[in-house]
């Protein structure tokens, strides 16, 4: 059984059909990526699988369990946590609260403050700067943040939406590094990106996202050989 | 800053509004007729008024923080509160219970005033607003305005119409000695009430977790939800506070006038509403800044500038004085004093 499946989704805007027919797995441990040019329905899908957005039609399953039609809080709470495009991070908030936000699912006190020693270990800046308010933070930073934020949730599946956004290349490779080491440590990642190049490289799985509909698939290192993904994602390679 | 015409109109009005305040303050020193203690006692009062429309204008702008709607039916949701703490101090007076330990009866009607206020707000927001929120647009909005009607004339057909004389213990009727000033006891009581009641407030918002989830929602509710907050549950606590602390208010305001009815909550629920947009709505520690600054411009400001221009009896002009003081600051910083710069649109 796979850890998510996605079967057969559509979702809609107004009359407008966003993505159609998607299905996707996720294998517990993997680290799968959905890539795709700008606007062909890879946010509708993270948003779909945490229900912030309604789907018209399909199912999308979690350990086996029917998640659509639940509350996107619901959602959170089995275990599937997203940190959104452009990471969403409360601005006014100071870090450790918005650290703090992320265990709000959590009745732990004990097990939350141990998750938070090892993720503030993972991101010592944030450690630095933990009083601070989060909007004073760097971009960098604030995707650290959003990452830190979604895993003291200690969900088993991650849903990180075009992390390398908006980054220096130097901060974009660390964060590849980053969302490696959470993976290592167990957590499921499904990942959405522009960076295609970068996303193949450390995926098990890809998708690839054409106008709503899903028109290929492979393995990380089958599709960063393949011809149309090279020419139409990879530049010319 | 584009030096339009609006700004050459903002510029102009401001500096008449300094003139006349000058002017006023300039005649009202130099005519001299007020001593230094009822100087004091003009102090005290707009403090202790301050106090009051603090309380109440909380529960104004942490609505709008959450729910980006003005809930017209807040000062009414105080009214019902009010009412009900009336009976009950009514029925206390019958025990003694305010001649022999005043301070327990008077923290007995405050409780009871805020716990039936936070009721009433929890169920409007239940049954009236929850329903109509996903609609969107003006429909939340009427509806408060629709229930601060139902609320008003549910309390005039239950309690009448009539002005009802709020219980004036002993206790409250003396005053107390600061040095060499005397401050009476109600407005002593009123002003350490409203002060117990915010710092309780400000460590529930920034202390607890649903405080912390409140504001993470004020801010961008739909990060707040892929936190796993429950939206539904912020915003009912969010009416429960603003319930609370809006019933202390009204128990308060109704201990310094002594007196209930149905209309209560029209006049200082407009104007805690105008002391939140004062702040800046939304924003916790600009409802309070707001409140106190409105309820001092509304104790001093009379009698300290139209005193001075030789206008009569300034004092009964002191709602005037309230709203041009608030007109004056939308005019020049229309985001309030702690508000945000609003998005500049392209």
């Amino acid at each position: 059984m796979s850890l998510l499946e996605v079967v057969d989704v559509d979702v809609l805007y107004g009359n407008v059909r966003a993505i159609q027919g998607v299905s996707l797995c996720v294998e517990a441990g993997q680290i799968v990526t959905l890539i795709g040019a700008n606007g062909a329905g890879k946010s509708t899908t993270l948003n779909a699988i945490s229900g912030v957005l309604p789907i018209s039609r399909g199912a999308i399953r979690f350990k086996g369990q029917l998640i659509s039609g639940l509350a996107s809080h619901g959602i959170v709470r089995l275990g599937i946590s997203q940190v959104p495009e452009g990471r969403r991070i409360f601005g006014k908030l100071t870090v450790s609260e918005n650290i703090s936000l992320g265990s709000f699912v959590r009745n732990d006190w004990h097990e939350i403050q141990q998750d938070r020693e090892r993720v503030l270990e993972l991101f010592p800046r944030l450690r630095e700067r933990l009083r601070q308010t989060a909007g004073t933070l760097s971009g960098g930073e604030q995707q650290m943040l959003a990452m830190a934020r979604a895993l003291v949730a200690r969900p088993a599946l991650i849903l990180l939406d075009e992390p390398s956004m908006g980054l220096a290349p130097m901060l974009v490779e660390q964060v590849f590094e980053i969302i490696k080491e959470i993976n290592r440590q167990g957590v499921t990642i499904l990942l959405v990106e522009q960076n295609a190049f970068a996303a193949l490289e450390i995926a098990d799985q890809a998708y690839v996202l054409a106008s709503g509909a899903i028109s290929l698939t492979g393995s990380g290192a089958e599709l960063l050989r393949h011809e149309q993904v090279i020419s139409a994602y990879l530049g010319e390679g | 800053m584009r030096k339009d015409f609006a700004w050459f109109v903002r510029r102009g009005l401001l500096l008449c509004a300094i003139l006349i305040v000058c002017a006023g303050i300039i005649g009202t020193v130099r005519a001299d007729r007020y001593s230094t203690e009822q100087w004091f006692d003009l102090v005290a009062f707009g403090l202790t008024l301050g106090g009051v429309y603090a309380l109440i204008a909380l529960g104004y702008s942490m609505v709008y923080g959450v729910l980006r709607l003005i809930n017209f039916a807040h000062g009414d949701t105080m009214t019902v509160g009010v009412f009900i703490a009336y009976f009950v101090a009514r029925g206390l007076e019958h025990t003694k219970l305010f001649e022999t330990s005043p301070a327990v009866a008077v923290a007995i009607i405050l409780i009871v005033g805020a716990v039936v206020s936070a009721l009433v707000a929890l169920l409007v927001e239940r049954f009236a607003y929850r329903p109509v929120r996903a609609s969107g647009g003006f429909a939340p909005l009427i509806t408060s305005i629709g229930m601060s009607f139902l609320l008003q004339q549910t309390c005039r057909g239950m309690f009448g119409s009539g002005v009802k004389a709020y219980p004036d213990p002993g206790w409250l009727q003396g005053s107390m000695r600061i040095g060499t000033f005397s401050v009476p006891n109600v407005e002593v009581m009123v002003l350490c009430a409203a002060a117990l009641v915010m710092a309780g407030l400000y460590l529930v918002v920034n202390g607890t977790r649903m405080g912390t989830a409140m504001r993470a929602t004020a801010e961008d509710p739909r990060a707040a939800v892929l936190m796993g907050i429950d939206i539904n549950k912020v915003i009912a606590f969010t009416f429960l506070l603003g319930g609370l602390t809006a019933g202390v208010g009204g128990v308060l305001y109704a201990l310094i006038y002594k007196q209930v009815y149905f209309m209560m909550g029209f006049l200082p629920g407009i104007k805690a509403f105008g002391a939140a947009v004062l702040g800046g709505i939304g924003s916790i520690p600009g409802a309070m800044a707001g409140g106190i600054i409105l309820g001092l411009a509304e104790g001093i400001g009379p009698t300290l500038i139209l005193d001075g221009l030789g206008i009569p009896a300034p004092y009964q002009l002191r709602d005037l004085f309230a709203f041009a003081l608030l007109i004056t600051v939308l005019i020049c910083r229309p985001q309030g004093l702690f508000g945000e710069a609003p998005a500049r649109r392209a």
